[in-house]
């Protein structure tokens, strides 16, 4: 049979010799190596005071964006809802009232948009469907909870901080 | 007369006092050794949370077995159940007796020696504590009413007896060699004369292995196997008791460590260094200060030499492991012993 690769190793079967079978010598070899190991860099990190660093690509808590002058971009469409696999993202559209302009960006916006973290499964969906730029995906990840329902998060929790007023 | 006696008590009962604290402490920080040396040895940081690079741990894990639930099984009995554990801590504190820690301290005109009991059975001693210690292995193993503690009291039992033997041979050749069974006699012998690992490298490799098994460590650790036997011996303690066991056990590798370092690498001799001419120079109370911090830099390495060994070999295979005792370290010990009888009569007329 041809090999695969060429890093097949055939197997030693010639007796052990004397030096080999007092197993005194593999003993030595093998405190060697540990005490090698005893001055090696430690993979260790330690949690909460070192972070490891996410992936650039890594898809995290979803944020709700707005535009530069603070105005909320989401229009409601139900795009992302349709697109999410889990079926996490529930929304209630509303109309923009007059005077309602520096609130939302387009007629239409989302008077209620929750996103069920724990149905999520982070794969991005809402965030391709999205038409409107409106839902990201963020580097963060859900902060720990002992209550089910405080891992629906409402509007409040995913919209973005305003860029002048907060 | 009295004064005398009493004065003598005091003395005695002070340095039990100390030695217990000592081999307490040493053992308590056994433990945090063992996990930071096994975390080193693995690419790991160990504990680090309580107190500076952990240090503190020994009290918290002391704290946790305090406060556990302590169980005691229905079918258990309950008096060898409790004697058991309290049987291996007592042994393991009472091995400690015959080490001289130092030379002589000079307080007025006393001389206090830091050891317990100069016995002239010396290591005698040793070995009857040391094989008694399996006792409490074997009693609280047997009284827990669980097959598997059951079978780690068992494989405790015959794996003492058989390491004991090619242990006690390998002792026989340092008393054909210094004449006392005295460890202080010992000592000095390997002050003015070699130490014993020049004189007896046979006979220490030997002594070694069987101190690995005496106590319990791997790649002896039979008796707590824990992949097969559950936990081993302790499988049914729980709380103090349990920590009782793995103090004991830690104890015992102090005590042991102690004893190879003054049997085989001096005791509290310091190398390449002439005491008279040290006690002239800066007084016998610093010396005796220098020769215990010698014999403790010893016993340390020989701890750190346990751990080291554990987390890098794996545990033998109970054939093997009789197999090692009977066959292999009891005949050499034996050509050991009769090679070195030999040489004493060929060189020492």
């Amino acid at each position: 049979m041809k090999a695969i690769t060429n890093r097949a190793k055939q197997v030693d079967r010639t007796p052990m010799n004397f030096w080999e079978r007092i197993y005194l010598v593999a003993i030595f070899k093998g405190l060697m190596i540990t005490m090698r190991h005893f001055f090696m860099k430690k993979q260790t990190i330690n949690y909460p005071e070192q972070k490891r660093p996410f992936s650039p690509v890594f898809r995290g808590l979803h944020v709700l964006n707005r535009d530069e002058e603070g105005r909320e971009n989401c229009t409601a469409c139900g795009l992302c809802a349709l697109a999410c696999p889990a079926e996490a993202i529930t929304m209630e559209a509303a109309e923009r009232l007059p005077g309602e302009e520096n609130l939302y960006r387009e007629e239409k916006y989302a008077a209620k948009y929750e996103i069920n973290m724990l149905r999520c499964i982070f794969c991005g969906f809402c965030e391709e469907a999205c038409p409107k730029d409106a839902v990201y995906l963020s580097q963060t990840v859900p902060p720990p909870s002992f209550k089910r329902k405080n891992f629906i998060y409402g509007k409040e929790d995913l919209l973005i901080p305003h860029p002048k007023n907060d | 007369m009295t004064e005398e006696f009493i004065a003598d008590a005091l003395e005695k009962l002070a340095l039990v006092g100390v030695m217990i604290a000592l081999a307490l402490g040493v053992a308590a920080y056994s433990t945090w050794a063992e996990r930071k040396v096994a975390a080193f040895l693995q690419d790991r940081l160990g504990p680090n949370r309580a107190g500076v690079f952990g240090l503190l741990q020994p009290l918290a894990d002391g704290l946790k077995l305090f406060s556990k639930e302590e169980i005691i099984p229905k079918d258990a009995n309950k008096f060898l159940f409790i004697l058991g554990p309290a049987l291996a801590m007592l042994v393991a504190c009472m091995t400690g007796a015959v080490i001289p820690w130092s030379t002589a301290f000079e307080w007025g005109d006393r001389l206090i020696v830091p050891q317990i009991a100069d016995v002239n059975i010396g290591f005698l001693y040793i070995l009857g504590v040391l094989s008694l210690g399996v006792y409490g292995i074997m009693i609280g193993a047997w009284a827990s009413n669980n097959k598997y503690s059951l079978m780690g009291g068992l494989r405790a039992a015959s794996q003492i007896i058989s390491y004991e033997l090619p242990m006690g041979i390998a002792l026989i050749t340092v008393l054909m060699i210094t004449g006392s069974l005295k460890l202080s006699d010992i000592v000095t012998y390997q002050q003015d004369s070699y130490w014993m690992i020049i004189l007896q490298p046979l006979g220490f490799l030997i002594f070694l292995i069987c101190s690995f098994a005496e106590t319990n460590r791997t790649p002896f650790d039979l008796p707590e196997a824990e992949n097969e036997l559950v936990g081993g011996y302790h499988s049914e303690y729980s709380s103090m008791k349990m920590g009782f066991y793995l103090f004991a056990e830690y104890t015992n590798m102090f005590i042991s460590s102690a004893i190879i370092s003054t049997l085989y690498f001096g005791g509290y001799d310091i190398p390449f260094v002439n005491d008279t001419n040290l006690v002239e120079s800066i007084g016998a109370n610093w010396v005796a200060v220098i020769h215990f911090f010698v014999l403790f830099a010893k016993t340390a390495f020989f701890i750190f030499f346990y751990m080291w060994v554990r987390w890098t070999i794996p545990r033998f295979r109970y054939d093997q492991l009789m197999d090692l005792g009977w066959k292999k370290l009891l005949p050499l010990a034996l050509i050991n012993m009769l090679i070195t009888g030999l040489l004493i009569l060929l060189f020492n007329k």
